[in-house]
């Protein structure tokens, strides 16, 4: 009896822990909003208004919240996209080898805005992804402005509904390099993550 | 011919396309989960009115927001409206930004850089 007690105190205390834990470090790393699961066109719309109402309350720059609000709903969508998919990560194109289902993190601390997405991709695809954005990241503005202009000349809507701009978007409209990260799940997939930063008291771009 | 009409949602922009008032226009925000649905019946309203064009046809673009898979999709549009134009119809694009969006301007900039139609620039 006070072994079984103490095993189902043990098992409290340690998700208790847990979750002390898991507060403490969304409140050192000033994360305000976290999540996992599949991504919707109603979550994101849920997300990005929540956001929105939290940045008036603080009193946020306007075009900081419209730069905050764009690279959302871009990261959001990214993932969204693939919502109606069956696969979650194995195909052999770049728009259909993002699994619908990820990670959605923001946070912010005195200087800037940290937004990062995640969600797993198929091996094979992340030669194309790494230098997809490996080429934005290495252009300066006046060339991001071609190069989206190129693309947007280009390029038709995917059946996913994507334009293929929204990497260069984010990089413009932040003037930050996009930040990336491809984690391991197994030998055929791994986990991508992307992180933007929006800088605050800042006219740049 | 028919108006088209549709009103704004959270996600979608309204849309007033009506020959005879003259008025063209588009405002709001706009990120479908599906631009390819939303805007279809926007197409075909265009192509219909093309065959029958007023001698003028101003349209009005007053978003306030839009995803990078709308921003390809105006494009469209503007280029759509451009033919229109090549066809010897007059037609001119006023472009509506909120006061100090100077991302939504240069948006609208660099559309008239890629079509061949006036645009003007209206600060609201």
């Amino acid at each position: 009896m006070e072994e079984l007690k103490n095993t189902g105190a043990t098992n409290r205390s340690e998700y208790m822990n847990f979750v002390v834990k898991f507060h403490k470090m969304m409140v050192d790393k000033k994360i305000t909003l976290i999540y996992e699961g599949e991504v919707t066109q109603e979550i994101t719309k849920a997300f990005t208004s929540m956001t929105e109402k939290n940045l008036e309350k603080v009193e946020e720059d306007g075009k900081i919240k419209k730069k905050v609000y764009h690279v959302m709903v871009e990261c959001l969508q990214n993932i969204s996209k693939h919502a109606d998919d069956d696969t979650q990560t194995a195909s052999d194109s770049l728009e259909e080898g993002l699994a619908k289902t990820g990670i959605f993190l923001i946070g912010n601390d005195q200087n800037q805005y940290f937004i990062t997405s995640g969600n797993g991709i198929a091996n094979e695809n992340i030669p194309a992804l790494k230098s997809l954005i490996d080429n934005i990241n290495s252009l300066n503005q006046d060339e991001l402005k071609q190069l989206h202009k190129e693309k947007m000349r280009e390029t038709a809507i995917s059946d996913k509904g994507g334009a293929g701009l929204g990497f260069i978007d984010i990089a413009r409209k932040t003037g930050n390099p996009l930040e990336y990260h491809f984690e391991p799940i197994d030998e055929n997939n791994s986990f991508f993550l992307l992180k933007t930063i929006i800088s605050r008291n800042s006219n740049e771009q | 011919m028919e108006a088209l009409i549709i009103k704004k949602t959270e996600d979608t922009p309204a849309v007033h396309l009506d020959k005879n008032e003259g008025l063209f226009e588009f405002s709001g925000k706009s990120l479908p989960e599906d631009v390819t649905s939303f805007y279809g019946p926007v197409f075909d309203w265009i192509a219909q009115y093309g065959e029958a064009p007023n001698p003028i046809t101003k349209v009005v673009f007053k978003m306030t927001y839009f995803n990078t898979a709308s921003s390809k999709i105006i494009l469209d549009i503007l280029m759509k409206l451009e033919e229109l134009h090549e066809a010897g119809n007059e037609v001119m694009i006023e472009w509506h930004y909120e006061e100090d969006d100077e991302d939504m301007q240069e948006a609208g900039e660099e559309y008239s850089e890629i079509v061949e139609i006036p645009f003007s620039f209206i600060e609201d």
